[in-house]
């Protein structure tokens, strides 16, 4: 059933790949439509063939963002006009396909013992039927908007996914063991609430190294969350939930987020660029605490 | 020496470059520094990738979004905004976080900062109120900051967000099954928090307004 998903998801890219290779006005058609192409069949093929050749073609994509030969597509979105138009005939009703999206997904993963993820995929189906049933758009319109979405995103869609893997070959080579013992010569272990600060504290100055909280989340947490926190029996699923949104607080206050924090000031016309960031200093250190405080009292 | 790969993702993200070149090189650094062969690491890196293919089962929800992009869905939800009436620039940045952390938590929307913030809301909140040239500033500051809280703590209330699922993906290579779900429902708590804060903000703004 899971692996039907992967067919499925595997099926977006390939669309992608197919708009993008005939996206004339774009100059990286080329390298975009071989991007999403190899993608969507690691997701469709992986399982059934060689592990070392799924490696090869990952970093064959590496290789082809790493020289922009991947970039964001130009698919375009119907106009303003007809957008208005639309959004006058159908209503409010334009929200039950994207509410029915959310509240299967959960009702599934509550009520049912298929999983979050199957639950996911048939959520997302039964919403796409009710969507085009309620905008009386036409079936083949599907896949051009969703790789239009796709390609807006970029190809750090699939940045989660390599993080991941990432992750697990740091596992793997005792990178977190490393951290760990360092970390331990220069902290106690085995005190909850100070394993609990340093971890938290970690993630929000690594993300503001780094400018991305995914990529501090595979490191801070094998490194510090696991012995320092979840060692001691602190509940892993309160642990990682509060570990990322953590790092969060660290997106916040740096400017190395620039998607968030500098391109809005801009577009905003803003005088500081830095005067995002200056707003969301008091909130990201209140929440900064009260993760500290939520991990503790929850997770122990 | 094993540490080679987190200084490479640690300087090749502080210096943005490519983030998908930087983290397979942090890969294979890692695995040149623990005396694997080539192939080891790619096949290494293959199998883990396809292990994590569930993180990007999200793409599955597109095909929904683009549809009701396509008609109207952000139009509709502006004008259900814009229909609030007599309110101040607070209010409406705090009926904005809100309805910013719904849309977040059925992942929704993408940018709000092009999307809402610049064609909507920053001209709401500031017709709202009479504002000096210093709080002009400070509520474009502001109108940015309640998109980001709002977006940021929404989007682990979906089940398959990318950070959910890389949240259990990073659990599950340390050995630990987490499923998604609960992992949604432990994002609620600190959901809430945000929300009040932001709201709190905002609150301090109108008041610092009137005086």
């Amino acid at each position: 059933m899971l692996e039907l998903m992967y067919i499925l998801a595997g099926l977006v890219c390939i669309c992608s790949g197919f708009y993008a290779f005939f996206d004339s006005q774009n100059p990286r058609r080329i390298g975009n439509g071989i991007f999403w192409n190899l993608f969507g069949g690691i997701l469709i093929f992986g399982p059934h063939i060689h592990p070392a050749f799924v490696g090869a073609i990952l970093m064959l994509m590496g290789v082809l963002t790493a020289k922009k030969f991947v970039g964001f597509g130009t698919l375009k979105e119907a106009s303003q006009e007809y957008r208005n138009q639309k959004s006058l005939l159908i209503g409010k009703k334009i929200f039950i396909p994207a509410l029915a999206l959310g509240v299967i997904a959960f009702g599934i993963a509550q009520f049912t013992q298929l999983g979050g993820l199957v639950g996911l995929g048939i959520a997302s189906v039964i919403a796409l039927g009710l969507s085009l049933f309620y905008t009386r758009e036409k079936v083949t319109l599907v896949p051009y908007e969703s790789s239009r979405i796709l390609q807006q995103m970029g190809p750090a869609v699939i940045l989660p996914q390599l993080l991941g893997t990432l992750g697990a070959l740091f596992s793997q080579s005792g990178v977190g063991k490393t951290i760990a013992n360092f970390m331990g010569s220069l902290f106690p272990q085995g005190h909850p609430l100070l394993g609990v600060a340093l971890y938290c504290v970690s993630m929000a100055l690594f993300t503001m190294v780094m400018g991305n909280a995914f990529a501090a989340f595979a490191v801070i947490t094998i490194g510090i969350g696991l012995p320092f926190v979840i060692a001691l029996g602190g509940d892993p699923v309160i642990v990682g939930a509060l570990g990322l949104s953590a790092g969060y607080c660290g997106t916040l206050m740096t400017p190395m987020a620039a998607n968030f924090n500098i391109v809005p000031a801009m577009i905003l016309e803003m005088k500081n660029k830095n005067g995002v960031i200056l707003e969301q200093i008091p909130v990201a250190i209140a929440l900064l605490l009260t993760h500290i405080g939520l991990m503790y009292i929850l997770a122990f | 020496m094993e540490l080679i790969g987190v200084v490479i993702i640690v300087v090749g993200f502080a210096l943005k470059f490519d983030t998908i070149a930087i983290v397979l090189c942090a890969g294979i650094a890692t695995g040149i520094a623990t005396k694997m062969d080539l192939l080891g690491i790619l096949t290494f890196l293959g199998e883990a990738f396809v292990d994590t293919r569930y993180m990007s089962l999200f793409l599955l929800t597109l095909g929904v979004i683009g549809i009701l992009e396509r008609n109207g869905l952000r139009e509709t939800s502006a004008r259900l905004i814009g229909g609030i009436q007599r309110a101040t620039s607070g209010k409406v940045l705090s009926i904005y976080v809100f309805a910013r952390m719904v849309f977040s938590a059925l992942s929704l929307m993408v940018q709000g900062h092009i999307q809402f913030v610049r064609p909507l809301i920053y001209p709401m909140a500031r017709g709202a109120s009479e504002l000096k040239e210093k709080e002009e500033e400070k509520l474009k500051g502001l109108c940015n900051a309640n998109d980001n809280y709002g977006n940021f703590f929404g989007q682990n209330l979906f089940i398959a967000s990318p950070g959910v699922l890389l949240i259990v993906g990073t659990l599950q290579e340390a050995g630990i099954r987490v499923d998604p779900y609960s992992i949604a429902m432990a994002s609620a708590p600190i959901a809430f928090f945000a929300l009040c804060y932001a709201l709190l903000q905002n609150y301090l703004f109108d008041q610092r307004v009137k005086q």
